[in-house]
């Protein structure tokens, strides 16, 4: 299994990062990025990192249940992550993932039809002083309103 | 000299090594300090917090599995907040544990149901919906029922850590973590069930046990496992004359926990229908039944008759009968046929090798040398497939006593896991292999070379040569296959004294009469004498049945009584578990023979048989009681050893195979895994 | 200032960590050189490391990760003679509930943080560091990347640190989401590429860590708290705030505040004036329910209760913590039910599953709350939340049970009104 060319060249340099025999150390780097190519973390993937780590596929397989932002089934082009935790909860937090829910048409998760958008109730994200707080993919949003979130997602709908 | 320090454990003074974990003093002075998780053998998880207890002068109560003793320390595992704790943290675990017990393979010996009616909490306050998976099947034998799963991650190091295999590991998070085969949905492994029998509770049960019995309707049998040199005690589970079950929880012999999938599941061959349950003779129609009366009959007068002629005989003994029927069927040759053509099949250059020792008094290892010597070098052998349980000791050793483990081999190998140097050889270059480790070696405290059939004969006296030149204590363990391959070097089921080898025997075309015990030659050879009368005594109509005139059935080392020498020299007792219909023990056999030729071989019970061998088998002195308690070291003669004619090799038996008895067990069919592929490719990462 | 930052900043704070923050390129070397950048890691290259550790201990810094614990004190752990090389990792994992305050220091100030670590490398005689970024803040990792490659480039990292022959490598390593790594022996296990699990302790990090290296970890603003102690002394950055808890840190305020944001005020800055003069107060004139201090493992307290300096001294004293500095403020139309129900589900997601109270624990907690958020309340119920979290509390392998169990205790004992208005709502409807 190859990547693209920047990514074989971060994972190359990823690999003489850390101790010598700790290649292990790899996997969870590898896999994020690898993640955002592949589309998620298929059987094949698990059994490519495993061999450029040195370790065992179920070595790996040990981590990707264990770890949120690893999915072993394809996520929406578009990821919406939306906070639901204390902070984000005490200025609308909640209501602004029902809304989405409503908006996009699928539950914690799921991905819509067209492949384009997935949604997932998440923890604290780290935007406590600016929410209610959305993800997208890995761009952050503050202070998203559902009016807020209905431009976001209307706009990269429309980009397609 | 460990330092001794005091301590007081519930008012009590209590003397202890400084250092030693707080669970184990308290246990060793019969303080009970419940755990799931703590296993002495492998290495601490403080996972369960079953083990918590209070520790004056520290706030917050202390995981019992972790804390090493200290001098003056006042410890209460009896007080009101320690059982307190004990019932919660048992109210924790009950609240997704299934309600399995009426149905569950454990019940009756589950340390959880023991725990609960010692620790309360047999009533929950739980009143939501539990969570649930269904229960999945990952191999034949391993079942695995994830809601029952107490996350004590015993089976994991049983696994990792104990057999060297890692097949177990624990996916997803919380309280939906699962501990996870390792190929997604099934196990490729040892299929050994180490995991089965340390898991406390019925998470893990065995395919082939499960739903048959209740553990209290089983009579347990502990003895000896006839597949295998290494001589682990198995404990079998025994209801109406059927062996269901076979483990070794109860921790006795010399194999500790251990087993391997031979000694807990493959027991299943006394039970095939194709085991000969009647003698057979052969006639122009086939094979037909006849009655004991006339096949005893037929034997004694054709063996006496070419006897009174001075007819050729050969006796091919077996390496898996007791000591007391090779003894017996030595003496039987010898004195009761007037012939030297007595031999087994012999897996291990066993003459060379005492010869390469005479004038040594302690130079042969036994098996918990393997566990505790400094050093163990491994050449020629690949002890995870023909010696599972001398590889789990030297893996132990390795990890409690960080031992320096080497290997000198033709491939890979599990040891290269441990070792500190691993040297690939061809064949036949296993002295020069291990001469380059001569530096290393020479540093080391004490070392036990193991080695297999690929070194005999001169190479074998090079390396005995090898360890005398090192200057420091060396034991070996000469490498020999099937549960009784040096009880039979040790009985005499040799061809001394001019005798014909078994090969020999079997190219000879003026043989007249060939008696096989409990062995399968014509497998892979061929009978030269078209016209020799062949007596059998065996279990099933193997190849060599098939060409006999009388075919006698035997019982199997699960269904008499006797003793056995493992790999390493130690004597064992097995006892008769169950009896199968219609067969007779080796040894009643070779009685019954003898008293219809009239001949006076002494009387034909394994007691007394053991006694005649205690007084003139060198080595064998061993008492009774010795035996009763457990293993005995061996000493065999400490002199020359003349040479044997014939051909030693190893009968290459894997993990999944044994000799003849293979096929008829279907346990070993259905978990055959391909010999090699275990250890093929990447590997365990080390760290 | 053209910059634009994620909130107004406040006349009140005192700027040391953040004082770059706002000048146009803070994140750039050259802007940070122009700004007293490297002049710390300049002087501590002739200090001796114990002086170094002295100067850290002096000023009172206590780890701004959530523990508190005096990091002069840590760095004098790590044994600077050992045979094996020591290590140098940065938490900056951050998930704590009401924390956002470590990814400013990396998006505006990302050298600073880098002379920390630098600066922490000569006091241990480290020269290998690890930054382990949470996953979600993939953009971060990316700035950091940026801002190291700058470094590398311009002699700032490498092989001759800013000329003084010091050698010193620095990467990031990416998570993957689960807030239990942001335990230190969690991290640990989670950098060696394994699952998130705690270790057992001893031995200590600073005695076998990273790959059983000894290891100097801290969090983010612990190490960009370095450089102005150095540069400016341990003393001075004592004064700032109160006895034994010295210094300055980034308190994020959140919740039912006009202003919402992360300022830095000095340790010992009055709680209440933080809330209504810093983030402007309440909106609507609302009333003041309840406070959370610093992120949602810490008790909670009551409007009464808040009246306090906040260092973390005085909020150990009253039975709470100051934490990770993440401020949630509650009005009063605030249901502590709902509230305790969604601590509970973060913490029942979170658990990493390795011991039995935290891992049961927490999701029959969640249960019970669940059930009794959707009106299938028991009275047993409110006295049984308390009950199990004390099961929980001081029995679990690492400190997320306790971090389970404390907010919930302090909700359910000090908020019980709020429990008691869900049953007689379910009373009436019956």
């Amino acid at each position: 299994m190859t990547f693209s060319p920047q990514l074989e060249e971060r994972f190359a340099k990823m690999l003489t990062r850390y101790p010598e025999g700790r290649t292990r150390s790899a996997v969870i780097p590898m896999l994020m990025y690898a993640q955002d190519e592949v589309g998620s973390v298929t059987k094949e993937l698990i059994e490519e990192v495993a061999r450029r780590c040195k370790v065992t596929p179920m070595q790996v397989d040990e981590v990707v249940g264990y770890y949120s932002m690893l999915h072993r089934k394809p996520m929406g082009k578009f990821h919406v992550q939306v906070c639901t935790n204390i902070s984000c909860l005490l200025v609308g937090g909640e209501e602004l993932y029902e809304h989405a829910k409503k908006k996009l048409g699928v539950g914690h998760k799921q991905t819509t039809e067209d492949g384009q958008f997935s949604l997932e109730e998440v923890e604290c994200m780290g935007a406590c002083s600016w929410a209610p707080a959305v993800e997208i993919n890995y761009d952050f949003h503050h202070f998203v309103t559902p009016e807020k979130l209905d431009q976001l997602i209307d706009g990269l709908r429309k980009a397609q | 000299m460990a330092e001794l320090i005091k301590l007081t454990i519930d008012g009590r003074e209590i003397q202890a090594e400084k250092g030693k974990l707080l669970i184990e003093v308290a246990r060793q002075n019969g303080i009970e300090v419940p755990a799931f998780c703590y296993h002495e053998d492998y290495t601490l998880q403080a996972a369960c917090r079953m083990c918590l207890v209070e520790i004056e002068k520290t706030p917050k109560l202390q995981v019992g599995c972790t804390t090493p003793v200290a001098d003056g320390m006042v410890v209460r595992t009896d007080s009101d907040v320690v059982k307190k704790a004990r019932k919660g943290t048992l109210e924790f675990l009950l609240t997704n544990h299934p309600l399995d017990c009426p149905v569950c393979d454990k019940g009756g010996e589950c340390e959880l149901q023991d725990m609960v009616f010692r620790y309360g909490a047999g009533e929950s306050r739980f009143v939501e919906r539990k969570l649930h998976v269904d229960e999945k099947q990952w191999s034949p034998v391993v079942y695995f029922d994830a809601p029952r799963c107490i996350l004590c991650y015993r089976c994991v190091r049983a696994c990792n850590e104990g057999m060297g295999v890692g097949a177990l590991g624990v996916g997803n998070r919380g309280a939906i973590s699962e501990i996870i085969p390792n190929y997604d949905d099934h196990l490729e492994c040892d299929e050994c069930g180490a995991c089965i029998d340390i898991c406390p509770v019925g998470a893990l049960t065995s395919g082939s046990y499960r739903y048959q019995t209740r553990p209290w309707e089983m009579e347990h049998v502990g003895t000896i496992c006839t597949h295998c040199a290494d001589g682990c005690k198995t404990t079998l589970g025994v209801r109406n004359d059927e062996i269901i079950r076979g483990n070794n929880r109860d921790r006795s012999g010399i194999n500790n926990e251990f087993l391997c999938v031979k000694g807990r599941y493959a027991f299943d061959f006394t039970k095939h229908p194709e085991r000969l349950q009647s003698p057979m003779m052969k006639t122009e129609k086939g094979y037909e039944p006849i009655s004991w009366s006339e096949a005893l009959e037929v034997v004694s007068t054709k063996f006496s008759e070419a006897k009174a002629r001075g007819a050729k005989f050969g006796v091919i003994g077996s390496n898996h009968t007791t000591n007391e029927e090779n003894f017996f069927l030595a003496k039987f040759a010898r004195q009761g046929l007037g012939t030297n053509n007595v031999d087994h099949h012999r897996t291990g250059d066993l003459a060379t090798f005492f010869d390469a020792l005479s004038g040594k008094n302690d130079a042969l290892a036994t098996t918990n040398d393997v566990y505790a010597a400094k050093a163990v070098l491994v050449v020629g052998a690949d002890l995870a497939q023909q010696h599972p349980f001398l590889s789990f000791q030297a893996r132990a050793n390795f990890r409690h006593h960080s031992a320096h483990i080497y290997a000198v081999t033709s491939g890979p190998v599990r040891e290269d896991n441990q070792a500190v140097a691993s040297v690939r050889v061809q064949k036949g270059g296993e002295v020069a292999g291990v001469e380059s480790l001569r530096d290393k070696l020479k540093a080391e405290g004490d070392l036990v070379i193991v080695f297999g059939d690929s070194v005999q004969g001169e190479a074998l006296r090079k390396l005995v040569a090898f360890g005398d030149s090192l200057g420091i204590p060396v034991k070996y363990v000469c490498l020999v296959d099937y549960s009784n391959s040096r009880g039979a070097f040790d009985m005499g089921v040799l061809p001394r004294d001019g005798g014909m080898s078994r090969d020999q025997m079997l190219a000879a075309t003026d043989l007249d009469v060939l008696w096989v015990v409990g062995s399968n030659p014509l497998k892979t050879s061929a009978l030269a004498s078209k016209e020799a009368f062949v007596v059998v005594q065996d279990l099933f109509m193997t190849e060599t049945a098939k060409q006999a005139d009388i075919v006698l059935p035997a019982a199997s080392a699960y269904e008499k009584n006797g003793t056995v020498t493992n790999v390493c020299g130690e004597v064992q007792r097995l006892k008769q578990a169950i009896k199968v219909m219609g067969t007779k023990a080796d040894l009643e056999i070779f009685g019954q023979i003898a008293k219809e030729m009239g001949l006076n071989l002494g009387i034909w019970l394994p007691d007394k048989v053991f006694e005649e061998i205690r007084k003139s088998v060198h080595g064998y002195g061993v008492s009774p009681a010795q035996l009763a308690l457990g293993s005995v070291p061996t000493m065999p003669l400490n002199g020359r050893v003349a040479a044997l004619p014939g051909i030693v090799q190893s009968s290459g038996d894997t993990l999944f195979t044994s000799g003849s008895l293979t096929p008829y067990s279907e346990i070993l069919n259905k978990v055959m895994e391909a010999p090699g592929t275990l250890y093929s490719g990447q590997g365990q990462s080390a760290k | 200032m053209a910059k634009q930052l994620y909130n107004e900043p406040s006349p009140l704070e005192t700027r040391v960590v953040s004082k770059n923050f706002a000048i146009e390129g803070s994140e750039t070397l050259d802007v940070y050189l122009a700004n007293d950048g490297y002049k710390a890691f300049r002087k501590a290259k002739e200090m001796t490391p114990e002086a170094i550790i002295e100067e850290v201990k002096t000023s009172g810094l206590r780890g701004r990760g959530g523990a508190g614990f005096p990091t002069g004190l840590k760095w004098s752990f790590v044994p600077r003679t050992s045979p094996k090389p020591r290590v140098i990792v940065v938490n900056a994992d951050e998930s704590e509930p009401g924390t956002c305050k470590d990814r400013l220091l990396m998006e505006y100030d990302p050298h600073q943080m880098i002379e920390g670590i630098l600066i922490a490398g000569l006091a241990v005689d480290a020269h290998k560091g690890y930054i382990y970024i949470r996953g979600e803040y993939r953009y971060l990792i990316d700035a950091m990347d940026r801002a190291i490659d700058e470094a590398y480039a311009k002699g700032y990292l490498g092989n001759n640190v800013a000329g003084t022959g010091f050698q010193f490598d620095l990467c990031t390593h990416s998570g993957a989401g689960a807030y239990e790594c942001g335990e230190e022996t969690a991290l640990l296990d989670s950098i060696e590429g394994k699952r998130g699990i705690p270790r057992m302790k001893p031995p200590f990090p600073a005695v076998a860590g990273a790959w059983a290296l000894p290891t100097l970890l801290n969090n983010v603003e612990t190490f960009s708290a370095i450089p102005p102690i150095i540069r400016d002394g341990g003393a001075a950055f004592a004064a700032l705030g109160t006895p034994k808890n010295g210094g300055t840190r980034l308190v994020c305020i959140s919740g039912h505040v006009n202003k919402p944001g992360v300022y830095e005020l000095p340790l010992g800055f009055p709680m209440l004036k933080a809330i209504y003069e810093v983030a402007g107060g309440i909106p609507g004139g609302k009333k003041l329910k309840a406070v959370v201090p610093g992120g949602s493992s810490c008790p909670i307290l009551r409007a009464e209760e808040c009246d306090i300096p906040m260092d973390y001294d005085t909020l150990a004293k009253v039975g709470s913590m100051l934490g990770s500095g993440g401020m949630v403020v509650l009005d009063e139309t605030t249901d502590m039910v709902r509230f305790a129900l969604r601590i509970m589900k973060f913490y029942a997601h979170e658990s990493c599953g390795w011991c039995i109270p935290c891992r049961e624990g927490t999701t029959w907690l969640k249960k019970i709350l669940q059930r009794f958020y959707e009106g299938q309340g028991r009275r047993e119920d409110i006295s049984m939340l308390g009950e199990l979290s004390k099961n929980m509390l001081g029995r679990t392998f690492c400190a997320l049970g306790d971090a389970a169990a404390l907010p919930t205790i302090s909700i359910v004992e000090k908020f019980t009104e709020d429990f008691e208005m869900y049953l007689a709502r379910q009373e009436v409807m019956v």
